[in-house]
């Protein structure tokens, strides 16, 4: 155990190493406040982290929630897999379209109930997904990045041109999932963040629970060995773009599926949220997090997201401070406030040690394996 | 059914043959005016790929920076919204001082952009999606000082002269702003084109281009090279901020550089990136066919799409553009 530890890099903290080599079940147990504390972060509204006067509670708090969920989904594209994706928004557009075009009156498609577009928005975005990555993902790096950048501004255009997505005038109405109140009102209106806020956080959960496991199964170190080298992982055997059209696809999904939150939750959809620049503030959230690490990018989400709703007055400059922000962190913390990158090198030593026979000594294997598979230390 | 009916409805998209048969030559020979100006800016993100494998995000800013330059200068210099009477020796003066002016503008920031941003992450021996990212920030910042400094409206038009008919060729008129953007445009790319090709700096670009290990240790000034190698794109900047204003009097916003850098970084991979006769070929392509595009959709907006669908199209099938990268090789 002494080992391992001393081999472990500095930088991955000593909480870090602390809650890892904690059991399962006691991990589970320490997270269930922290769960039910941002369950009523809303309704408590805590004096000094609350937006208000400025901005409604519990919508500031969607918002982030939202923001984060699409974190998670783009953190599978560029935090695991290590593709650069500028296009992101793309997908989130995408998703909100679908959500819009199948319940708002305004279109002419069949009408279906708000939650079953969610699936279907994911089934679609994913769709989109695979259709992109087919032809670029064999593109090297850089020229992906510029296709993807094209795939958001297309379907933004899309969204403006075609004269049955509405452009500008958009979509009023967009549906909400079903429940009123005792006045008649529904539960999910536009105006009222809780539930919207408490939907959002479920689906997120639900979200980590799969990409997690996703992270810890033979996809996960796939992805991890094509952001790490990609030549070198394709001639150790991977089919590097099968595994990358998998990062694109469950990523779009994802984005689909907060795009088609959005639009329920604001009940409004038209062109005007699809610029490159919502696609470059994912970025940054998912950087500013630390890319790669869950937790990190939904603390970077709602950095990037609570900031401007709570000091209003800097909401007109938030790519301005985004921005600066992206190129001082570059410089001085590169791996993002909560880094990901050690992960792989401990892996990497965990294996070693295993080849040479001495894994019962390793101690951080819960950060790795699925719990109660290897010898644990007491 | 309604799914079919909503795909098959004729306000989906049109296809307008008739117009695009008419406009063709008028549609090619604007097409080239406007994949000039693309041209110009796609050999400054060419130059800097081809130097540090780096997309300069930020190019585009670049570009606006001499516009803003340009506009200024020209308002300055008394231009407006209506056409100067001003002969033609003063008008080609006061246009040269304004497209000094950009080129000043776009060459210092593109050095600043180096020195500030780049460099350090350089020294810091930094992975290339950090330079990426940090492209991608400045591009933000500088935009939106603009945003913060001169609003979210456009600057005034500023009108140099009003386009007359000069000649006519299958049909399509000519006029003297087509000729004078397409000439001096090539002269400039003939220029820079000799300039890497034959000249003691430019071999010490394509050197280090090549391998900036070995150029450094055969004495070739890496970090002079990169600097110029900037200097240079932001110089091209400069003189392509001219030629779009001259051709789109009131496009000059804090973000109006963007959408134009993108399709000129796509004229760049399109031709090949890091090859400067690539980039000349890709943004005259992606001049033509975006017009073409735009015509034959009926709606302007259409020749950005057409513009990525091009590309997209094109790196399937040749996965390194149409002449192949690396500026080092590009010499044939």
């Amino acid at each position: 155990m002494t080992t391992s530890q001393a081999a472990r890099p500095r930088r991955a903290g000593r909480l870090g190493e602390w809650w890892n080599n904690l059991p399962r079940p006691q991990q589970w147990a320490a997270l269930v406040p922290i769960v039910v504390l941002i369950y009523f972060l809303p309704v408590l509204n805590p004096p000094l982290l609350t937006t208000e006067p400025y901005t409604n509670f519990p919508i500031a708090m969607v918002h982030a929630a939202e923001l984060a969920m699409v974190a998670i989904g783009l953190n599978v594209v560029v935090g695991q897999a290590g593709l650069l994706d500028l296009g992101y928004v793309g997908f989130f557009a995408v998703g909100a379209y679908v959500a819009a075009l199948l319940t708002s009156k305004d279109s002419m498609l069949h009408k279906l109930p708000y939650l079953a577009t969610l699936p279907l928005a994911m089934v679609v975005t994913m769709l989109a997904g695979v259709l992109l990555g087919l032809p670029t993902l064999r593109l090297r790096g850089d020229y992906l990045a510029i296709v993807t950048l094209g795939f958001g501004e297309i379907v933004r255009l899309l969204a403006t041109i075609v004269p049955d997505l509405k452009g500008q005038v958009g979509f009023q109405a967009v549906g909400h999932p079903p429940g009123t109140k005792a006045d008649g009102s529904p539960i999910f209106a536009a105006n009222n963040g809780t539930p919207w806020y408490w939907l959002v956080v479920t689906l997120i959960i639900i979200l980590l629970l799969f990409v997690g496991n996703l992270e810890r199964s033979r996809v996960g170190r796939a992805w991890v060995a094509i952001r790490e080298d990609e030549d070198a992982a394709e001639l150790m055997g991977v089919p590097t773009f099968k595994f990358k059209l998998w990062a694109f696809a469950i990523g779009a999904a994802i984005g689909g599926l907060s795009g088609a939150l959005v639009a329920g939750q604001t009940g409004f959809m038209n062109n005007q949220n699809f610029s490159v620049a919502f696609s470059v503030l994912y970025l940054a959230a998912v950087i500013l997090g630390g890319s790669g690490n869950k937790v990190g990018v939904m603390v970077g989400a709602f950095i990037v997201s609570y900031i401007p709703d709570r000091f209003t007055n800097l909401s007109d400059r938030k790519y301005l401070i985004f921005g600066l922000f992206l190129v001082v962190l570059m410089i001085f913390r590169p791996q993002g406030l909560l880094g990901a990158r050690q992960r792989l090198l401990s892996r990497g030593r965990q294996a070693y040690q295993r080849l040479i026979g001495r894994g019962e000594q390793i101690s951080s294997e819960s950060s790795v394996a699925p719990s109660g598979e290897e010898g644990r230390p007491a | 059914m309604h799914q079919l009916a909503f795909l098959a409805d004729s306000s989906w998209i049109t296809f307008d043959v008739d117009s695009f048969r008419q406009q063709f030559w008028d549609n090619t020979f604007n097409g080239l005016t406007f994949g000039a100006i693309y041209a110009l800016i796609a050999i400054g993100y060419t130059l800097v790929y081809g130097v540090l494998q780096l997309i300069n995000f930020a190019h585009s800013e670049v570009f606006i920076t001499g516009a803003y330059a340009l506009v200024f200068t020209l308002t300055g210099l008394g231009f407006s919204g209506s056409p100067p009477g001003l002969g033609a020796g003063a008008l080609i003066a006061d246009l040269i001082v304004a497209m000094l002016a950009a080129m000043l503008a776009s060459g210092v920031i593109a050095v600043v952009l180096e020195r500030v941003a780049y460099r350090p992450l350089r020294n810091r021996g930094a992975p290339r999606l950090a330079f990426l990212i940090t492209a991608i920030g400045m591009s933000f910042t500088i935009q939106y000082l603009f945003f913060i400094w001169r609003g979210a409206s456009a600057e005034p038009a500023v009108i140099m002269f009003v386009p007359t008919p000069v000649f006519e060729v299958f049909g399509a008129t000519i006029t003297d702003q087509q000729l004078v953007i397409v000439v001096a445009a090539i002269v400039l790319m003939v220029l820079t084109d000799m300039f890497v090709n034959r000249t003691r700096f430019g071999r010490g670009v394509r050197a280090v281009a090549q391998d900036p290990d070995t150029a450094t240790l055969m004495g070739v000034n890496k970090e002079r090279v990169i600097l110029l190698t900037f200097l240079l794109g932001g110089i091209l900047a400069g003189a392509a901020a001219l030629f779009y204003v001259m051709k789109v009097p009131s496009g000059v916003v804090f973000n109006g550089g963007f959408v134009l850098g993108i399709k000129a970084f796509a004229a760049a991979v399109l031709g090949g990136i890091g090859n400067i006769r690539g980039a000349v070929l890709g943004g005259l392509l992606i001049g033509v066919v975006g017009n073409y595009g735009q015509t034959l959709l009926g709606n302007a907006q259409w020749s950005d799409v057409i513009a990525f669908v091009v590309l997209v199209v094109v790196l399937m099938f040749r996965p390194t553009g149409i002449l192949g990268e690396s500026l080092g090789k590009a010499r044939a």
